[in-house]
């Protein structure tokens, strides 16, 4: 079995995967060949210049979108085999995704948005609603329940988006930009969310473009032209709980 | 997803935006309002006519002097005298395995006087088996036999209205004396209250007399030509064997041969009974046809809506999706929002026509009747409307890709 670069079993196992978009007679060529793995536990950001194949990247990995050529195994299961339903049922029980645009239903409370992934897997309401509570608290806004997203802040929102990603205990988080709309103070405590999580032995896949935040996973990755140009270990790691306290106390 | 939790939150997507769900399930409220109202009118009429119907006696046959070709020419049925008492005494003696009852009628038009009042009425020459082919019992007294129709007795029977209108409440009307025509004449019993005849006509605004007293009396001749015979068959099976064994022996006493026009037409009231119910049921499938095309109209204000709600939640739908919604989930979503929609629109609907429908019975005492298969029917219409309203909207939103929708702006 392949071992991943921090040797437990690869959660993500990706061969030459390809995306290719037709846009008319004109193809655009957004990944073209990405090998990886990613073990167990493993916190790994992606950098790259914008146009580089990050987020198809990580549509592919959310199942979301399906690869042109090539094969990714999730948990070691071939993905690309699997129906439309199953991909959904996958996307449901695996996989938590955050998004740059937080991507909230509107004029929906915290609380119904985080119990949203779990309508979908037939738990009952009493579950749901003291699941999404415990991911609320957790995420810090075990306060905010019944707050719309138009009643909270950008932060807060993403936290919301991060509890519901959290709330059916998926084994891989994927996080596309998830600071890009937030401002430093406000990220370095997405981060640390992040962080916590990771060493409860979550596996997190962010994307980012600032040095800043990828400096918090133990992992880089970076794409260039949709290829991997590189792929090291963060030398110096950020712990956001330090940061925050340092800022704290100066 | 289990039904409740898809309920509720197309009741949450449908309460968020309530202008315009309500425009949305307009059509169908008009609609099932519209068809529970107007059923209701048709079938109240339809009762009411069939039993007027059954007020004019059952088992009835009509005969009247005069051909239908004669009709045409204008001699009007007063003029021709081709039945007679003896016809009626013939029908009555010789075809009594078929016929029960015969009553030879002559009409009149007199003035009724009693004390100081007065009154105009109709003034009806006949024989006790009229009360018995009309199926009209007394109200008080009694009815006139053989003899006093032998003598031109003096004595009538009053209808109900004439009664009303010539006595005060409570004082005794059989026994007393009124003037017929200046005729003198003894109450001898008062009819049962009859009401209205389906053409609106008052039936109790009458008097009978022997048939001899309004012919000799009252009319003033010798001659023993019946106006028409009013005649009730054993059953309503025997009614063709009543009409077809009168014609025949009509046309032999008048001697008229078998294929030769008869100088007398009958008719029964199962005819006309039958014309009445065609009326009204013409009526009614005209009403529920435009009925029904307001139910189609309706469901494709809720398609439409639907699909607007559809494109304009693209977003909502990708958000779902990545969450782990499946295709048949968003399907069953909107479905549900939809038949949602024409179930509250027919509920209210069904209220508004209820409301309507009683509204009517009372402002325009209009007999409706609000018949519970009907009404159930139009609601199980309305929620299938809706779920073929939605299904096209609802399967366009199933089959959304799920980075697609999410990319939507
Ligand atoms: N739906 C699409 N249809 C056509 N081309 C697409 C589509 N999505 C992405 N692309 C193209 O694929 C390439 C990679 O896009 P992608 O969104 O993965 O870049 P990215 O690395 O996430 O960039 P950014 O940092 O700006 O978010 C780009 O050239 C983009 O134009
Ligand atoms: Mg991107």
């Amino acid at each position: 079995m392949d071992r991943s670069s921090n040797g437990n079993a690869p959660v993500v196992q990706t061969r030459e995967l390809e995306k290719i978009y037709k846009m008319g007679d004109v193809e655009v060529r957004a990944l073209r060949g990405v090998s990886l793995s990613i073990g167990g536990g493993e916190f790994v950001a992606v950098m790259g210049a914008s146009g580089s194949g990050k987020s198809t990247f990580m549509n592919l990995i959310g199942c979301l979108d399906r690869p042109t050529r090539g094969s990714y195994l999730l948990n070691g299961e071939d993905v690309g085999r699997l129906s439309r339903d199953q991909l959904a049922r996958v996307r449901g029980r695996q996989i938590g995704f955050v998004f740059q645009g937080f991507n909230l239903l509107p004029r929906t409370t915290a609380i119904e948005n985080v119990e949203l992934p779990m309508l979908y897997q037939g738990i009952p309401a009493r579950e749901r609603h003291q699941r999404s509570s415990e991911a609320l608290a957790r995420v810090g806004l075990g306060d905010r329940l019944d707050h719309t997203p138009a009643q909270l802040s950008g932060g807060q929102q993403q936290r919301v988006a991060i509890a519901r990603a959290l709330v059916n205990r998926p084994t891989l988080l994927l996080a596309d930009e998830p600071t890009g709309n937030l401002d430093s103070r406000t990220s370095v405590e997405v981060m640390g969310i992040f962080q916590e999580l990771n060493d409860q032995g979550l596996t997190v896949l962010l994307v980012t473009h600032e040095a800043d935040i990828s400096d918090h996973a133990r992992r880089v990755v970076t794409f260039k032209d949709g290829l991997v140009l590189s792929d090291s270990r963060v030398e110096r790691r950020r712990i956001a709980r330090e940061e925050l306290l340092e800022e704290a106390t100066a | 997803m289990n039904v409740l939790a898809s309920l509720r939150t197309a009741l949450r997507a449908l309460r968020k935006n309530k202008l315009r769900s309500l425009l949305a399930m307009l059509g169908i409220v008009i609609a099932v309002g519209a068809v529970v109202a107007t059923v209701s009118i048709g079938q109240g009429a339809q009762a009411k006519v069939a039993a007027q119907m059954e007020s004019l006696g059952s088992n009835l046959l009509m005969v009247l002097p005069g051909s239908v070709a004669m009709h045409g020419v204008a001699t009007g049925s007063g003029a021709t005298q081709t039945l007679n008492r003896d016809d009626a005494a013939a029908i009555e003696k010789e075809l009594t395995n078929s016929v029960a009852a015969v009553a030879p009628i002559n009409r009149t038009g007199a003035q009724i006087v009693y004390g100081d009042q007065n009154w105009f009425t109709q003034v009806q020459g006949t024989t006790a088996a009229y009360l018995q082919v009309r199926g009209w019992p007394l109200a008080q007294g009694e009815a006139f036999g053989r003899e006093e129709d032998a003598a031109a007795a003096k004595v009538c029977i009053l209808g109900k209205t004439v009664a009303d209108k010539l006595f005060v409440p409570g004082a005794p009307v059989v026994g007393e004396q009124i003037r017929v025509k200046h005729v003198p004449c003894k109450v001898i019993g008062v009819l049962a209250s009859k009401g209205q005849s389906s053409w609106g006509q008052d039936q109790d605004d009458v008097v009978l007399v022997p048939w001899s007293m309004a012919v000799r009396r009252l009319i003033g001749t010798q001659s023993d030509a019946v106006g028409q015979l009013m005649i009730s068959a054993r059953s309503p099976q025997m009614v063709d064997d009543a009409e077809r064994e009168i014609t025949a022996l009509l046309k032999q006493r008048h001697h008229l041969s078998e294929q030769a026009d008869p100088d007398f037409q009958i008719r029964n009231l199962a005819e006309m009974q039958d014309a009445a119910k065609q009326n009204t049921q013409t009526i009614a499938v005209l009403l529920g046809s435009v009925a029904l095309i307001s139910l189609v109209v309706g469901a494709i204000g809720i398609a439409n809506v639907m699909l607007v709600s559809v494109t304009e939640r693209t977003r909502e739908i990708g958000i779902r999706m990545a969450v782990g919604a499946r295709g048949r989930d968003v399907l069953f979503q909107f479905l549900t929002e939809a038949v949602v929609l024409a179930s509250v629109g027919g509920v209210i609907g069904l209220l508004i026509g209820i409301v309507t429908s009683k509204w009517m019975a009372i402002k325009f005492e209009w007999p409706t009747l609000l018949s519970p298969p009907v009404m159930l029917g139009t609601m199980l219409l309305a929620g299938f409307a809706g779920i073929v309203a939605g299904f096209y909207p609802a399967l366009r939103a199933s089959r959304l890709d799920p980075i697609d929708a999410l990319r939507f702006e």
